[in-house]
């Protein structure tokens, strides 16, 4: 039982993780067909975000920066991704729009770039945050099982994003005009809707939500300028399994990869679990191929 | 220099232009080869052996050049099949240099006998033909699998980055059976030559050279042929060749099939050469750098695949020797041009530059036509297209006998 509460956890853990690094994907790809390859560099901003706040807020406001610098972090990482994202999509995408593998090739370049940027600022080696003090050990379920903090911060940060994305896209007005470009441009276009202007800042909330997914995986482990690349392609495995354009799938999609991969690698090993896993996504593919949650055509 | 439009060359009525054009082709693939044949001449030895790894590379973007040029699939993982290739005649490599007793690094591991799947791998008359063929059956099965459930586009992409992933992390992990990260090296000899020594290396410089061309030449043959006029039809409008009657599956099945051989057969000539292979080989990373050799040479010309090829890869070996810092930087910098920039590609572009200082300007019409279709659906992924097979297809009445 206590092994498989944990397991349950384990992978609700793991799934929150896939989500956070998902959503904001699912708004660049899903909504605005963009393959943003430079999205894991965008993590990677947001993880060095928490790394400059940790180093930086304490010698400004003392000791009370040890436990303030994550909320504060969590602002920063958003804007910086966010202003990137504007500026990526200014000069880069808006040049690319409705010919994704071009925008995927470019990415990556652009994803180059940026690896290499935190190379030159913040070095080649790995840098650790260590998390504020309320965050540190976890909440004791039974004596055997512990349920760390930072990963119940994870899935709290990872459902947080998930309903401010969903009330933001179904509940308020910008929400409305940004499915309405979505759906059918040109008429969006022509009822005085600034479709430029709707893409950018769709945009800079994808890569903001990159931002903030970045900060809270510094809290997991050491960040390195290749922090990204470890999650891009899980992230748009993600999507695809979800089905694009599905907020609802793309929550199925990440909680399900994150809970077979924390059954099957428990009962293998990580890199077989892996494989496994991936082989279990092909084949749902061929049952369902426009993922969980299929768009409906016209 | 092969615009597209020549590969449909016999189709079309031949004029004096036409002619002009292919004899012009010709010629300089001749004077390529020339190059190529006469590098001993004038390369040391180690930048021939670097010459020889990078032709490797060139077959590899054939094949890829054929899938993504030609058929409109962009492989994300071609560097899985490049791997699997290298890792078959490294497997061979490594079991001749330990002769009876167990590789090293099996050893190392505490793996007491060889493993099953090692042992056929003893013989070269396996190991040689697996390395070529068992790619290819793998990227028909997996591409057969996909392209049946019409998973197509950027999906495919990801779905195939995915693969290349997955293979390093299980390459890295079964550590005991793969040699994990430091892959396999510490080979003797291929047939009796020593591979350390420069004779043998210019050897293989050749074969390299030869298979090359074989290559090129058959994906001449191919793109030139009625398969190659449906794989671009497949390209532009997979659609309408799906309702024209063609198995549009089994086609780019086929077609990733072949371009998993070429792969396999450039990572099989690749591990000789070089000495080891690793996951660092065929990983995401070096994966997408595979189609970048097509981007920046010109996707949908076969010279330009592997102008592409040549010219990338000695630029990162140049520039990261001399600027590891800026190396990124230019890479980066690369990709982000080959989009923006040159879409058609360096070979792709000077034909129609050519035409246009002649004063006409066929360009500009190309690059609206791009935006026209940018709005709708598959063909827009490959940006300004060599020629409109579908449309070609249809001219001639779709079944136009040969």
């Amino acid at each position: 039982m206590e092994l498989f509460l944990s397991q349950v956890f384990n992978g609700l853990s793991v799934g929150s993780i896939l989500l956070l690094v998902a959503i904001g994907l699912a708004f660049s790809f899903g909504l605005m067909g963009v393959i943003n390859m430079a999205h894991g560099e965008l993590i990677m901003v947001g993880a060095y975000s928490a790394y400059v706040m940790q180093s930086w807020l304490p010698t400004v406001i003392g000791d009370l920066g040890n436990d303030l610098y994550l909320p504060v972090a969590l602002v920063l990482a958003f804007l910086m991704a966010a202003l990137i994202g504007i500026v990526l999509e200014r000069v880069l995408i808006r040049r690319l729009y409705g010919r994704p593998l071009d925008t995927l090739l470019a990415t990556w370049g652009v994803s180059l770039f940026l690896q290499q940027a935190a190379r030159s600022i913040f070095g080649a080696p790995n840098v650790q945050v260590v998390a504020p003090s309320w965050l540190r050990g976890g909440l004791e379920i039974t004596s055997g099982l512990t349920l760390p903090y930072p990963r119940l911060f994870i899935l709290a940060l990872a459902i947080t994003c998930l309903v401010g994305v969903y009330v933001y896209l179904f509940r308020t007005y910008r929400g409305r005009l940004i499915r309405a470009v979505m759906q059918d441009r040109q008429m969006a276009g022509a009822l005085g809707v600034k479709t430029s202007q709707i893409d950018v800042s769709t945009f800079a909330l994808a890569s903001g939500l990159a931002g903030v997914a970045g900060c809270a995986l510094a809290l997991l482990g050491p960040i390195g300028p290749s922090l990204g690349t470890f999650y891009i392609v899980d992230a748009f495995l993600v999507v695809v399994l979800g089905g694009v354009g599905q907020l609802l799938g793309t929550v199925a999609a990440a909680v399900g990869i994150g809970v077979s991969t924390a059954a099957i690698e428990y009962q293998t090993s990580a890199s077989l679990g892996k494989v496994l896993v991936f082989l279990l996504v092909i084949l749902f593919l061929q049952w369902r191929p426009a993922g969980i949650i299929a768009r409906r055509g016209r | 220099m092969t615009t597209a439009p020549a590969s449909m060359a016999p189709r079309e009525p031949v004029g004096f232009v036409q002619n002009r054009r292919l004899q012009m082709e010709i010629a300089l693939l001749l004077l390529g080869l020339a190059l190529l044949l006469l590098a001993p001449l004038f390369l040391s030895d180690f930048r021939l052996n670097q010459m020889g790894k990078f032709l490797t590379f060139a077959i590899v973007a054939i094949g890829i050049d054929l899938l993504w040029g030609y058929t409109g699939m962009l492989s994300l993982g071609q560097g899985v099949f490049f791997g699997l290739g290298g890792y078959a005649m490294a497997m061979y490599l490594k079991l001749h240099a330990s002769g009876d007793a167990l590789p090293d690094f099996m050893g190392w591991s505490g793996v007491t006998s060889l493993p099953w799947f090692w042992e056929p791998f003893r013989s070269p008359w396996f190991a040689l033909p697996i390395a070529v063929i068992g790619p290819g059956i793998l990227a028909f099965l997996f591409g057969y699998a996909l392209f049946r459930s019409r998973v197509t586009g950027v999906y495919f992409s990801i779905v195939t980055q995915a693969l290349a992933l997955i293979l390093s992390v299980f390459l890295v992990g079964q550590q005991a059976y793969t040699g994990g990260t430091n892959g396999l090296t510490n080979y003797t000899d291929l047939f009796g030559a020593t591979l350390r020594s420069a004779d043998t290396r210019q050897l293989l410089y050749f074969v390299t050279v030869s298979v090359l061309v074989i290559t090129y030449a058959f994906a001449r043959v191919v793109t030139g042929s009625r398969l190659g006029r449906v794989m671009i039809a497949v390209r532009d409008d997979e659609a309408r060749a799906r309702f024209t009657g063609y198995n549009v599956a089994l086609v780019k099945a086929s077609v990733f099939a072949v371009a998993g051989g070429l792969a396999g057969i450039g990572g099989a000539l690749f591990v000789p050469q070089v000495g080891i292979i690793s996951p660092a080989n065929l990983g995401v990373v070096p994966s997408i750098e595979m189609v970048l050799w097509v981007a920046i040479g010109g996707r949908g010309t076969l010279a330009g695949a592997v102008i592409g090829a040549l010219a990338v890869s000695w630029m990162r070996s140049t520039f990261s020797e001399a600027y590891p810092e800026t190396w990124l930087y230019l890479l980066g910098a690369m990709f982000v041009a080959s989009v923006v920039f040159v879409p058609k590609g360096v070979v792709g572009s000077a034909g129609p530059l050519i035409e246009r200082l002649a004063g006409r300007s066929p360009w500009r019409f190309s690059r609206n036509a791009v935006r026209r279709t940018g709005e709708s659906g598959p063909a827009v992924a490959l940006g300004e297209g060599a020629p409109r097979g579908a449309e070609a297809l249809a001219r001639e009445g779709g079944s136009d006998g040969d």
